[in-house]
């Protein structure tokens, strides 16, 4: 992958700021405590946050490279994963074969969408397409939560959440959030790799770039779908397996999307590189900001402040750090 | 005028009718291609030209008659298998992958002979990156051909109108094919490009040996280059024949340049 040289510039102004800003306002005001240990303890719980982001907004980002379509039910998808897979361990299921289940449950949805909802829209615009994924959402929020009940759940994988001190007790990071990111981190690198370097990345941005053209050479646009919702379905769970054991498992994993959002538009909306570090910087950004910048203005920073970055950022370049440019011949 | 090798009726349609609701688009049409030929569909617009296309390849499917295709009579096309026994085609209005450079275009048309599985694929490993190799270097031979190296590496949405269409017809010649369809594929252009396009189209025909359907509406280039014609008028077969049977058909003339009534 080229990286172009304005947003190594851009990234780096970026890491500037992210250290830049908080020093400053560590030095200004009393209310505001700023030691180094302190600050990479800030930065590295953010960067893990980050990485969790990213695996929400790697759903998005495949299936919009694969239909130019912004997939409304990526939330609903994560929630609907994690209540089968806990519906499904309740009821007796071993976690391990739960997983598995839970699984060929997403492969089997990712079949039955393609066959029930986009095959018949098949050269439709892709309005069109982003209105039939509304509808998905709604369809699996209802469906999850009619056969799965709706109450909060607990999913619990064993995964200890004791806090861990590294480098001689000077900073401590939560060990569950290691865990987390390490398996994020290796899912969204097999991702990126695999449709970075492989013919099948080529047949997908035909694909969203052109049904019928992409039909003419006869790419198989019924596979391409089905793969695709499939690995984003998987990807789905593992973060509604993520994201269920940190919260619990509830309605509120559907708007974890939301956060995805500002991470997309970072990153660029068809690029896997840009989710990762799109994630990153609104992870570690927004945990920066509410430690070392909120005091100064009341608190309250981290609800909104990846949202603004991404306001910032669609001001100034719309594409997103990797996104394609958009070229439009008149 | 140089030898043209003609052999055998490779595709034929019989009594083709095709509607959308009330509107017949084509009525009743029979013709037949023959193995490394130019043929020409002309027409006025809304003759169902394009329709035609569209029933040979299988993005539309006809409601009545025909199509004989390496000797399998069947009552439709389906867009996949068309593309597979070797029908590649290429549209009226661009239809090219806009945000992929020219190079990645053209390997989309090589699809259909990519034989390493997705897994080796995923992997880049033995087969796969043999095959990406051996892909390429027809790719790049298609380029040459097409003189659109210096564009190669550039997003097709980019180039200037007339480069698009080069595009396109190099992605439909990267699959191969037996049967080529071009719909319109000089519209738009300048007496220059048109003569390059023409060059191109003569060439494809003579070193490769495809077979040409074309659709075109600049008469000269139409009169020059086809083998047979045939002419449509609202979903009529007006005539069938040489050029010089065509240009002196009276019910042509009649079409192109109106009755008096």
């Amino acid at each position: 992958m080229r990286i172009e040289r304005d947003v190594m510039y851009i990234f780096i102004a970026t890491l500037f700021l992210m250290v830049a800003i908080p020093w400053v306002t560590g030095q200004l005001s009393e209310e505001i405590f700023f030691e180094w240990p302190f600050f990479f303890e800030v930065a590295i719980g953010g960067l893990l946050a980050g990485v969790m982001y990213s695996l929400v907004a790697l759903g998005f980002v495949l299936i919009f490279k694969a239909s130019g379509v912004f997939n409304f039910a990526q939330g609903a998808m994560v929630l609907f994963s994690a209540l089968t897979l806990v519906g499904l361990n309740e009821l007796g299921l071993p976690m391990w074969l739960a997983i598995v289940m839970t699984l060929v449950v997403m492969l089997i949805l990712a079949v039955v969408i393609e066959r029930v909802v986009l095959r018949p829209l098949v050269n439709q615009e892709h309005i069109i397409l982003f209105m039939a994924t509304i509808g998905i959402t709604y369809f699996l929020d209802g469906f999850g939560q009619t056969i799965w009940g709706s109450e909060v759940k607990i999913l619990d994988l064993g995964i200890p959440s004791e806090p861990g001190f590294y480098f001689d007790g000077k900073i401590l990071i939560n060990d569950f959030d290691l865990i987390a990111a390490l398996i994020a981190g290796v899912l969204v690198i097999t991702l990126a790799l695999f449709f970075q370097y492989t013919r099948i990345g080529r047949a997908l941005r035909a694909v969203a770039d052109d049904h019928q053209a992409a039909l003419s050479v006869g790419i198989p646009l019924k596979h391409i779908w089905v793969i695709v919702w499939a690995v984003a379905g998987i990807v789905a769970l593992v973060a509604g397996i993520m994201w269920g054991s940190k919260l619990g498992v509830q309605f509120s994993l559907a708007l974890i999307a939301l956060k995805a959002l500002p991470v997309l538009i970072l990153g660029g909306f068809t690029s896997v590189p840009g989710a990762i570090v799109g994630g990153l910087i609104i992870g570690a950004g927004e945990k920066i900001a509410e430690v070392f910048i909120a005091p100064l203005i009341g608190g309250g920073i981290e609800d909104w402040f990846a949202y603004m970055l991404a306001l910032a950022f669609l001001v100034f370049r719309p594409q997103g750090l990797f996104g394609e440019k958009i070229i439009e011949r008149v | 005028m140089y030898e043209r090798n003609i052999g055998e009726v490779v595709l034929e349609v019989k009594n083709i009718s095709l509607s959308f609701g009330a509107m017949r688009v084509l009525n009743n049409i029979s013709f037949n291609v023959r193995q490394g030929e130019i043929r020409s569909i002309i027409g006025p617009n809304g003759a169902g030209k394009s329709s035609m296309l569209n029933v040979l390849n299988g993005f539309y499917h006809p409601q009545e008659g025909t199509i004989t295709y390496r000797g399998e009579t069947r009552s439709q096309m389906k867009v996949h298998k068309a593309a597979e026994q070797g029908i590649a085609r290429t549209f009226q209005n661009i239809a090219l992958f806009k945000g992929m450079s020219t190079l990645d275009n053209i390997m989309t048309g090589r699809n259909l002979k990519i034989k390493a599985n997705i897994l080796q694929q995923a992997i880049y490993w033995g087969k796969a990156q043999r095959e990406e190799i051996e892909h390429r270097k027809k790719v790049e031979g298609i380029i040459d051909f097409l003189e659109i190296q210096a564009i190669r590496k550039t997003p097709v949405g980019r180039l200037p109108y007339g480069m698009q269409k080069r595009v396109e017809l190099g992605r439909a010649l990267a699959a191969e094919p037996e049967i080529l369809l071009l719909d319109e594929p000089m519209a738009g252009m300048n007496v220059e490009e048109k003569e390059d396009m023409s060059r191109f189209v003569l060439d494809i025909n003579d070193e490769f040996g495809t077979t040409i359907i074309l659709i075109e509406h600049d008469m000269g280039v139409v009169m020059d280059l086809s083998d047979r014609v045939i002419v449509l008028d609202y979903g009529l077969q007006l005539a069938d024949g040489s050029p010089d049977e065509v240009r002196s058909n009276q019910k042509v003339i009649d079409a192109y340049l109106g009755v008096a009534h």
